[in-house]
């Protein structure tokens, strides 16, 4: 961590210090819709959240991915934005916060519900002074059959705002204007299972006055003239009026990116950003990068890529995780994941909720997969124990994470009987680089490709819903 | 270890088993009531004559009223015993201590276990209030990590695998057919067991024990007031029991083609016995068969065969009815399911048939003629890794 004792707020450089993308691996052929319903679907792919996981897992794994790909200071703040938050009342981010191993000095929030909390969140952290670890995630759904439900996707993003001081700033933010406006665009009541959207031509009528007038205000608000724009970045969730936004703002003779559509799909709250990680994958410094974004409203922001990132290697890129998906999903396992298929499960009994009180007791366990490690054998135990297994030191041991590190697997069965929202369940016997044995189940893998030595990595997962408790912990998952 | 034993103290002068199977008509209460009763008529004595009784039940209820409400003792001492999957053999090896001790003349060991009321497919465990990071995977699709780390070690290859484990269930289930307790009473071909569904890894159903419910019961006496009741006891020569620190989850070391566990209790049970070539000297075994490739690896833990000899024993008849070692001459786990709380005592009662020649012809094993006068009964509870387990040897003859 980067102490930060003096803050001048303003004068410092600021911006993203580092990103992470996180894209599932499952896709969903469009074809596979209409050949199903004789309607809907499309071409290309969505990308789609396996059934074990949420937007508060995805958010982890993002966050994960840019932790691996740079050197970060410790947040002052974790916040995550979503449409399809896990949870109400209770913090989402305070499970992302566990699952980093981050003090409880860290402040965790969630800045949810809207499209349009995302831009919130990072403007919020754009105008802070200290160094701000923002999340956003969305598991995106349709009524089959809809344009929501072929053309969204699931994705989540992770960014490290800060100051120069807190470390190098890869992308500056110049600064930008936003836009707002009360009209019914696309709306959807806490509970239901997808969102409606008014006539597409109202919106794109609506949109569009909105659109000119932030970007008119941005290039006001950062003195720089449209020519200097290198690049532009255009999300919304209507997507008529999306493609007529560059136009609007005036940069219509621009190169608009690849807004992904056809790949992952829109992944609403976090598109923007999961755009923005895509092109700096491979962004060279000085380039001037306008983000816009419509969402009852528009923001437009700018950035310009600063020396250092050429010198930022993300760990995987948005393109590499397009490229590894797994576009063998039945699109009966979609709905069924997605709740719209309610199937015969196994006569076995329901599965339980995890108790608040040894969750609460194991944290570090639990969400920070953080083994115990002998000092004298060196003997690794998964989950801690306070007797070591050699020797029997008792409580003379440290806590280690062991969440990044990879492992073997050692042996594996297919379990059939096990209740699972996607059976037959894989189990794996796995041993760690370096020491250090677990057992648990292999997710994200095909029964047929599991095999004695295989390599593997951890995932942040939910294992399960019961009683309205999400049960969030750790899977191993092959490296591909 | 530390046992020092109580060889040829405490004799079994009675038993009693129901039929295990769907009982749809029983409750716990019936087969409670059954199986006592058959063991006081087997014994010729009254309940009255009993001082205590060490009463085994994974779930079928708690506490010793369980026991006591339905046959209506008289104010006695009821112990409730749990040990997972060895319930109904702790049950019997702390009723032979007391009697052991001298603290009671006469005690009954008896367990139960009702399955089929819960309309769950398998076994259901147990829930205690958990941080939600504990394994979940069945118990099939635990013990069908042996067969694969067997396999690879021993240079087995998979459809010689399938063979052996084939070759376990379709003895178990002929021996089953010979058997009128035993939930299945038909033979199976190997082709039928290969060719079933799998549960979980290469276990197809029949590589699986069964369901059931059912109750066992034995009374014990110190050995030298046996007679006063029967010609032919049956005598406790070794009892163990064994759990462990279940290393198998946490240590890389642990290859999943032993149970540390059976090994210990095994040479435990040998030394109290005295026993030192088991193959040569036990009669006949009742081993815990719940899945095949189980029974497999048992046949090398307790010293029945050569570390990685096991398959080829197997193949060979070894353990067959009529093979040098009968194992689970009545049909085990795989014939009768697996009423938890029941099946330790039911695999004693199997020793209390055979050893005493009163099995039925067409099961009757020869090694008794040939004066073999051992048998061993074994139970593990939990899996491979991490797991309780249970032996005890039982003869016919003192010393």
């Amino acid at each position: 961590m980067i102490e930060a004792t003096i803050r001048n707020k303003g004068s410092k450089m600021r911006g993203i210090l580092g990103y992470g993308a996180y894209v599932p691996y499952y896709r969903l052929r469009k074809e596979s819709i209409t050949a199903a319903l004789g309607s809907g679907g499309g071409r290309g792919t969505r990308a789609v959240a396996s059934y074990d996981e949420d937007a508060t897992s995805m958010a982890v794994e993002a966050a994960r991915a840019l932790m691996r790909s740079s050197e970060t200071p410790e947040p002052a703040v974790v916040s995550f934005s979503s449409v399809t938050p896990p949870y109400l009342d209770k913090t989402n981010a305070n499970a992302i916060h566990a699952a980093l191993n981050m003090p409880s000095s860290v402040f965790a929030t969630d800045m949810t519900g809207s499209v349009r909390s995302t831009t919130g969140a990072m403007l919020a952290a754009l105008n802070d002074s200290r160094p701000v670890l923002m999340t956003t995630s969305d598991v995106r759904t349709g009524r089959p059959g809809s344009s929501d439900e072929a053309n969204l996707g699931d994705a989540a993003v992770a960014l490290m705002v800060g100051s120069e001081i807190d470390g190098p700033v890869i992308a500056e933010w110049l600064g930008g204007a936003s836009a707002t406006g009360e009209f019914l665009d696309r709306w959807r009541q806490p509970g239901w299972p997808y969102s409606r959207v008014w006539e597409e031509r109202f919106g794109e009528a609506a949109y569009k006055p909105l659109v000119s007038e932030a970007a008119t205000a941005a290039f006001k608000d950062v003195e720089i003239s449209s020519e200097s724009v290198d690049a532009v970045i255009v999300t919304g969730l209507h997507s008529r009026a999306a493609r007529g936004a560059a136009g609007a703002a005036g940069v219509g003779d621009k190169p608009v990116v690849d807004d992904l559509t056809s790949s992952v799909g829109n992944s609403g709250s976090s598109h923007g950003l999961l755009a923005l990680c895509n092109l700096l994958d491979s962004a060279e410094p000085g380039q001037l990068i306008m983000v816009i974004s419509l969402a009852d409203g528009c923001d437009v922001n700018f950035f310009r890529t600063t020396d250092a990132i050429s010198d930022y290697s993300p760990s995987t890129t948005v393109a590499q995780q397009i490229e590894d998906g797994n576009d063998d999903l039945d699109y009966q396992k979609f709905l069924t994941w997605r709740g719209f298929l309610d199937r015969e499960p196994p006569r076995r009994p329901d599965p339980e909720p995890p108790a608040a009180p040894p969750s609460a007791r194991n944290t570090q366990w639990k969400f920070g997969f953080m083994a115990s490690r002998d000092r004298s054998s060196g003997m690794v135990h998964l989950p801690p124990q306070r007797v070591s297994l050699k020797g029997g030191a008792v409580d003379e041991m440290d806590m280690i994470p062991m969440a990044d590190i990879e492992a073997t697997v050692a042996t594996y069965t297919i379990d059939r009987l096990a209740f699972s929202p996607s059976p037959p369940t894989i189990v794996v016997v796995i041993d760690f680089d370096g020491g250090g044995r677990f057992n648990c189940e292999l997710t994200d893998a095909d029964p047929e490709e599991v095999a004695i030595g295989m390599r593997v990595r951890m995932t942040f997962r939910r294992m399960l819903t019961a009683d309205g408790v999400h049960n969030y912990f750790w899977k191993a998952t092959p490296i591909r | 270890m530390g046992s020092r034993g109580i060889k040829d103290q405490v004799a079994i002068i009675g038993m009693g088993c129901t039929n295990f199977g769907e009982h749809w008509d029983k409750s716990v209460d019936d087969m409670l009531i059954e199986a006592a009763h058959a063991a006081y008529d087997s014994a010729g004595i009254a309940q009255d004559d009993i001082d205590a009784f060490w009463f085994g039940t994974l779930g079928s209820g708690t506490s010793g009223l369980t026991l006591s409400k339905p046959l209506k003792l008289d104010y006695k001492p009821v112990t409730r015993v749990e040990n997972m999957c060895a319930t109904g053999s702790e049950a019997f090896r702390n009723a032979a201590y007391a009697v052991a001790s001298g603290a009671f003349d006469m005690v009954m060991a008896i367990g139960v276990e009702k399955l089929k009321d819960n309309g769950m497919s398998g076994l259901t465990g147990s829930s205690v209030p958990s941080d939600g990071t504990q394994a979940t995977s069945t118990a099939p699709a635990s013990f069908s990590l042996l067969a694969p780390a067997y396999a690879d070690k021993y240079g087995v290859d998979p459809d010689e695998m399938k063979e052996v484990m084939a070759r376990i269930a379709w003895k178990n289930h002929y021996n089953g057919a010979r058997n009128p307790r035993a939930q299945f009473q038909k033979e199976v071909s190997q082709e039928t067991i290969c060719n079933a569904p799998l549960i979980a890894g290469q276990l197809g159903i029949f590589d699986c024990s069964g369901v059931s419910d059912g109750s066992a019961a034995a009374i014990l006496v110190r050995a030298e007031d046996a007679h006063k009741y029967t010609d032919n006891p049956l005598y406790v020569k070794a009892l163990s029991f064994t759990a462990g620190p279940a290393r198998g989850p946490l240590d890389p070391d642990y290859d999943y083609t032993t149970f540390d566990e059976v090994a210990r209790c095994a040479q435990d049970a040998y030394e109290q016995a005295g026993v030192t070539n088991p193959r040569a000297e036990i009669a006949m075994a009742e081993v815990h068969d719940c899945f095949t490739p189980t029974e497999l690896v048992l046949m090398e833990d307790l010293g029945f065969a050569e570390r990685g000899m096991g398959w080829k024993e197997v193949l060979a008849g070894t353990y067959d009815l009529d093979g040098e070692l009968p194992v689970n001459p009545d049909g085990g786990l795989k014939s009768f399911g697996h009423p938890i709380g029941a099946s330790g005592l039911r695999m004693l009662f199997e020793c209390w048939l055979q050893l005493r020649n009163e099995a039925p012809d067409e099961r009757q094993i020869k090694s008794v003629d040939q004066g073999k006068t051992l048998g061993l009964t074994h139970n593990l509870g939990g899996r491979p890794g991490e797991c309780v387990s249970f032996a005890a040897i039982v003869g016919s003859e003192l010393g």
